[in-house]
This record gives structure tokens, sequence and C-alpha cells, in this order.
């Protein structure tokens, strides 16, 4: 029972650390909450339901769920980001609260408000260890994140994009003297974070085999905790962050009941903000304004 | 249902924002943005039916009552709070509403999930009573020297401690006030609708306080009333949004902060339409 709770827990953090990756790509970097992150998410799962619900296969929904959900990422860059990057942080955060309301408006008039479901089971089948009980997309969901963590490891640390990711986190000004285009590279981090949070939409969606406009603010939302405890200067906390606010979240419901499971999550952001600003994986004070 | 009663409706739905929205404003006039105030919001309806239906208090003490439980609540939450700025504020205070909502949806004793009624109907009048006195309470105290400290609070908050001011109280004090005003507006919102559950004090609430302060104008406080009438009424003229308007708002959110970032109205527009107001 214990280790089946785990198993359920692991695979909702797999799906927060995607989200809390794309939150902590754009604000690692830029400094910038992007709320409407949230309904990336949930515009991904759409997209990917498109595709699932055309008969194509799946990687092609984890793929259209990542691009729709990077272009979209790119139209907020461009009017909700960039005419306001020397304003205060918290006005390119209304403005991307403004692209949320707008997104979620647009979902709701398309699909409607109530939820979309996947009419045959896409993955039914299950494979049982033990006591275990896995089933193939909760094994997709682990291994798609685990992908994709590697390829955005990869694409941070050992490229040229990567390089220059890190270097306009560290200073934009001193970054832009060495030739660094702080335009492009800004557009490249809300592409690549849209696209992490288009996947995971497609992810829970054919988990849970069904999709509402509202998923964003569900679960969405609740990814900025993770992202705080992982620690918002560095990106790869939420790899600890995710599986471990996951299975918390699982436990609470299994033990608690599942009204109570809000009130512990945003309830360990609100302790870890005040008690370790720098996040869990944060390291020391004096390296905290080291970012990527 | 007549003619009369929708638009008092209506009118009621405008004096229960624009009283959400001046608990934004005051805490954002010391430079802290709240994405929490549903929070204050909820804990204020919750108490405030609690003593109308189950204590049997009238609804003023109850009110008065639950404000100041609230302020309490608010003081509290505003100390941790002056660790915390910007986004970081924003992300702490989300969390709070979250909780607040979370909490309700735990507690059996006021219904859990299944919500709470039993209050006596208020009247639209009663709403507005309460809306316009915070309202000029709220420009009362713009026109005093407390306000010319919370602005040095906001503007610079080292510089407003070296000539003396105490910026630890103010922003605390904003805190309380705002929570205090959001409870208000709970217990009259519970009490004009009769019924209430904890989704009416979710994350959405919040940002439609935050949206009327912004498009009215976020640096004078008739400048809530402008977003609350915004909010509610545009979308009654403007039938053909029907289905849009949220979307409507959200891009009237960043046109707005595009071209006036400090909202529809403010100072100068003030000065303009009354000359003699000494604002």
């Amino acid at each position: 029972m214990l280790i089946q709770q785990l198993v359920n827990g692991l695979t909702l953090g797999a799906v927060y650390t995607l989200i809390a990756l794309s939150y902590s790509l754009v604000m690692g970097i830029l400094g910038v909450l992007n709320l409407a992150i949230a309904e990336l998410f949930m515009l991904g799962g759409y997209f990917g339901f498109a595709v699932v619900l055309a008969q194509l296969p799946l990687p092609l929904a984890l793929i259209a769920g990542m691009a729709g959900a990077a272009l979209v990422a790119a139209i907020i860059e461009r009017i909700g980001y960039q005419p306001f990057r020397t304003a205060p942080v918290v006005t390119p955060m209304l403005s991307t609260l403004g692209f949320s309301i707008i997104l979620q408006n647009i979902a709701t008039n398309i699909w409607g408000s109530d939820p979309l479901q996947l009419t045959d089971e896409v993955f039914a089948e299950r494979f049982d260890i033990g006591a275990v009980s896995i089933s193939a997309i909760q094994l997709t969901v682990l291994g798609a994140t685990i992908v994709l963590v590697a390829l955005l490891a990869f694409l941070v640390q050992r490229t040229s994009i990567g390089r220059a990711l890190r270097a306009v986190a560290e200073n934009r000004d001193v970054a832009r003297l060495l030739g660094v285009s702080a335009g492009r590279i800004t557009l490249i981090a809300f592409m690549l974070s849209g696209s992490l949070a288009g996947a995971a939409g497609v992810l829970i969606g054919l988990h849970y085999a069904a999709i509402t406009p509202y998923i964003g603010v569900e679960i969405g939302l609740k990814a900025i905790a993770v992202m705080v405890v992982g620690g918002t200067t560095r990106i790869w906390g939420a790899l600890i962050a995710g599986p471990l606010m996951g299975v918390v979240e699982v436990m609470t419901v299994a033990y608690g009941g599942s009204q109570i499971r809000d009130f512990v999550v945003y309830g360990f952001m609100i302790l870890i903000l005040l008690l370790r600003p720098q996040g869990l994986l944060g390291g020391s004070r004096r390296n905290q304004d080291q970012r990527v | 249902m007549t003619m009369s009663m929708y638009y008092a409706g209506i009118f009621a739905d405008v004096g229960i924002l624009l009283l959400g929205a001046l608990s934004v404003y005051i805490i954002l006039s010391t430079g802290q943005l709240s994405l929490g105030n549903a929070g204050f919001m909820g804990i204020g309806a919750y108490l405030t039916s609690w003593l109308t239906v189950m204590v049997g208090l009238p609804l003023t003490p109850s009110l008065l009552i639950a404000a100041i439980v609230a302020g309490i609540i608010g003081v509290v939450v505003g100390f941790p709070a002056l660790r915390l700025k910007g986004i970081y504020l924003a992300m702490a205070t989300l969390g709070f509403g979250e909780m607040v909502r979370s909490f309700f949806l735990n507690f059996s004793a006021m219904g859990g999930p299944e919500g709470f009624h039993g209050m006596q109907h208020v009247s639209t009048g009663t709403i507005w009573i309460w809306a316009i006195l915070v309202l000029v309470l709220v420009m009362v105290l713009e026109t005093s020297q407390i306000w010319l400290e919370i602005r040095a609070v906001r503007d610079d908050e080292t510089a407003a401690g070296l000539v003396g001011l105490n910026a630890t109280s103010i922003k605390v004090g904003a805190f309380g006030f705002g929570a205090a005003v959001a409870a208000i507006a709970g217990g009259l919102f519970a009490h004009h609708h009769v019924y209430i559950e904890p989704g009416n004090f979710s994350f959405e609430r919040s940002i439609d306080f935050v949206l009327a302060v912004i498009l009215g104008g976020s640096t004078v406080a008739p400048g809530a009333l402008a977003g609350a009438v915004i909010l509610v009424v545009l979308p009654e003229y403007l039938r053909f949004l029907a289905d849009w308007r949220f979307a409507a708002f959200g891009a009237l959110l960043i046109g707005m902060l595009v071209v006036r970032r400090q909202g529809l109205l403010d100072r100068a527009l003030l000065r303009l339409a009354l000359p003699s107001s000494p604002a």
C-alpha cells in the first residue's frame, strides 16, 4: 500500500517537476514569474488530446503539446514580457496574469467547461511487480519526464544556447557586451519553458484520461509551490522538489483526506519562503545569487 | 425577476467588489502586492455568518467583530510577509489564500464542501453604506500625515527608515487594515447571496480584486471604484462579448499596463475633474 502510494506520488511528482522547471527557467534566468504557465500546461493537454483523439501516435501528441505551448509562450514573451522588461518585476507578472485569463477563456469557449475525456482507455495495461501495480501510462509519464529533463540538462549545460542562457542569468548587461543577443535568449527561455509546461499537460491529460480548462489553476498553480521548495534561483532544485511534493500530496490524500492536500502543499511553500528562501537546494546564503 | 431587482443585484456586486479592491489597494499603497485577499474575504464571510446564524448577533456587530479578527490575522500574516518582497510576497499570499480555502473545505462545522446557509438577506443599500464608508475613510486617510509616511515607505523603504519612519508598523498595519476591509466584503457577500462555499473565495476572486485596482487606478482610492464599475457594469453593456468577456478583461489589463500603467484614474485626472480638491 505504501509503495503503491509512492509510485502514484512519483507520477504526480514527475508532472510537477516539469511544470516547476518551466517556472524556474523563466524565473531563474529573467527573474519573472510567468503566471500564464499554468494555462500553457492546460493548453498543452488539449493539444495532446487533439492528436490522441485523431488516432495518431503518442510521441506526436507530446510534440504537438510542446510545440503548441512553446508558440503561445513566444507570443506571451513578445507582448507580455518585452514591453515591461525594465518595469518593476510585479508588472510583467500582472501582464502574464492577463494572458492566463485570456487563455482560460479561449479554452472554455473552444472545448467547453465540462471535462474532455478519452473514450477508450489508451493505456489500460497494468504491470504487477510484487504488491505494486504500475500502469503503462505511469511508466510513460516517468520515462518521458526523465528523457525531457536529460534533454534540458544537455541543452543548458553543454550547448552554446545553454551557455548564453546561463550568461544572461548571471548578468544580462555583461552577456550583451560579450555578444549574446539577450532578446533572442529571452525568447528561447520562454519557449523552452512553454514546451516543458505543454509536455506536462499532455502527460497529466493521458494519466487522468481527462482534461478541463481549470486544470491549470488546480495543478499548474501548485507547481509554483514546487518551484519555491526547490529554490527559485536554481532550476535543478525542481528535480528534488517535484518528486518530494508529489509524494507528500499523494500521502496526504491517502492518509489525511483529499480536501487537506492544498493546505499542506501551500503551507510547505510558505514555510520554505520564510525559513529557507533559497529553497532546499539553494546552498548557502552566500551562494544565493547564483541562478542556473 | 423585475428590472429593478436585476440592477440591484449588479449594484450589490459592484459594492462588494469595491470593498475587495480597496483591500488590495490599501496593502498595495505600501508597495506590497497581495494575491490572497480572497482568503481574508473568506474568513470574514464565514465568521460573520457564524455570528449571525449560530450566535444570533445582528449583522453590524458581526461584521465589526469579523473585521477586527481578520485584521488581527492580517497583522499576523503581515509580520512574516515583511521578509518577502515583490514576486515572493505575491507567491506567499497566493499560498495563504489557497490555504484558507482548503481550510474551509475541511471545516465541517461550517458545512465543509457543502457550504453554509441560513443568513438573512442584506439589501444593496446596506452594502453601499459600508462600501462608501470605507472608501471615504481611505480617502480621508490619503490626505493625512500617515499616508505621506505610507508613500515614503513604498517609494524607498530604506530612506523612509533613515528619516525615522517605522516602516515595519506601516507595512504590517496596512496588511491588517486591508484584511479587515476584505472581511467586511466577505460578510456582506455572504449575507447578500445567503449561501457561501469555499469555492467563492478562490484564487480567481483575489485576481478580480487586483484586476479592479490595476484597471481602475492603483495610485488613488477612487480607482478601486472605477475598476469595480468597469469589471461589473461593462459586460452588461457589451453583450456581444458575452462568452469573451474574461478574454476582453485580460486584454484590457495588458493594454492598460502598456499605455497607462497607473490605471484609468490618477492624481492628474482627478485634479482635472475636481479642480478645487487638494488631492
